[in-house]
């Protein structure tokens, strides 16, 4: 996984030098798109040759749901408390002006 | 939206050629998505670093802003953890490696089904979609209950594109510039944090 660490960052240095090659740019981010659908469908076959996973794509399912619950219940409420403590100008102004 | 849907229809027909066994052998005994993943990072870093817009917004943070990226990640790694904690089946560290996605499916299942095999990796893209999903349904709810960052923070890694016109919306203009630094500080995030708890020793 380092390679591909060091690779992005390869690529951020390289972008920043290329950063007047719009139409060059257009061209990476058809790639990319092109190179996110490859990976999807090398992904589905792994899925779909991986007797496991079929079996249990329920299973799967219902624990994807469960952690994607978790993560948005944990962000927004560290938000929520964020907004009251550190963004609260509007919101403040608000309640004195209802008062 | 129409992004995800093809991407999605790249994975059902992969899964479908996969059970049919209509594939030529050399594409099942081979992995080759190492060295594609090698080749979108490549180029998803020079995607970012081309981009002024993401450099402009990097240059006007103040500390204040950067308190947003780092609360969703915190959040979204207590409740994942909690998660993992509870749910049979699931251990703390593949579930938080799975919530630190942060919403960005194509790129944290790719990379976690590298390190811990295709069963994590399906859910960790079927957990990130349904992130999205959420956020694009969810937005108008969350922040009525609570405050102008729910949309940001449901949103993840994905308030910088897909979900950033929903959050505008229900958030209002001022929040789009925090929306888009929050979600390119997320993105940048995910390969370096994935691993990280994946491959950390306690």
């Amino acid at each position: 996984m380092t390679t591909v660490l060091i690779l992005m960052a390869a690529g951020i240095l390289l972008g920043v030098f290329l950063n007047k090659h719009t139409h060059l740019l257009k061209v990476v981010d058809r790639l990319i798109t092109y190179a996110i659908y490859l990976l999807l469908f090398l992904l589905g076959i792994a899925v779909g040759t991986n007797k496991t996973i079929i079996a249990n794509l329920g299973s799967i399912g219902i624990k994807a749901l469960l952690v994607t619950l978790g993560s948005v219940a944990g962000s927004v409420l560290v938000l929520w408390m964020l907004y009251n403590v550190i963004f609260p100008p509007a919101k403040t102004k608000e309640r004195k002006n209802e008062k | 939206m129409k992004n995800s849907l093809i991407i999605l229809i790249f994975f059902l027909v992969g899964i479908f050629m996969g059970l049919l066994k209509i594939l030529p052998e050399f594409l099942v005994a081979n992995d080759y998505s190492m060295y594609a993943l090698y080749a979108l990072m490549f180029l998803v870093g020079i995607s970012i670093g081309a981009d002024r817009e993401s450099w402009k917004v990097i240059r006007q943070m103040n500390l204040k802003i950067l308190l947003v990226p780092s609360g969703i990640a915190a959040g979204t790694l207590a409740g994942s953890a909690i998660i993992g904690a509870l749910v049979p089946g699931l251990n703390i560290r593949e579930s938080m490696a799975v919530g630190a996605g942060f919403g960005y499916y194509s790129l944290s299942s790719i990379f976690i089904s590298q390190i811990s095999g295709e069963t994590l990796g399906v859910i960790a893209l079927l957990s990130n979609i349904m992130r999205e999903i959420f956020t694009l349904l969810l937005t108008p709810v969350l922040v009525l209950y609570f405050g102008n960052l729910a949309g940001i923070a449901s949103g993840g890694a994905t308030s910088m594109d897909t979900t950033m016109p929903v959050i505008v919306k229900y958030s209002g203009k001022e929040w789009g510039i925090v929306a888009v630094f929050s979600g390119v500080v997320l993105s940048v995030a995910v390969p370096f944090l994935v691993s990280f708890i994946l491959k950390v020793n306690l």
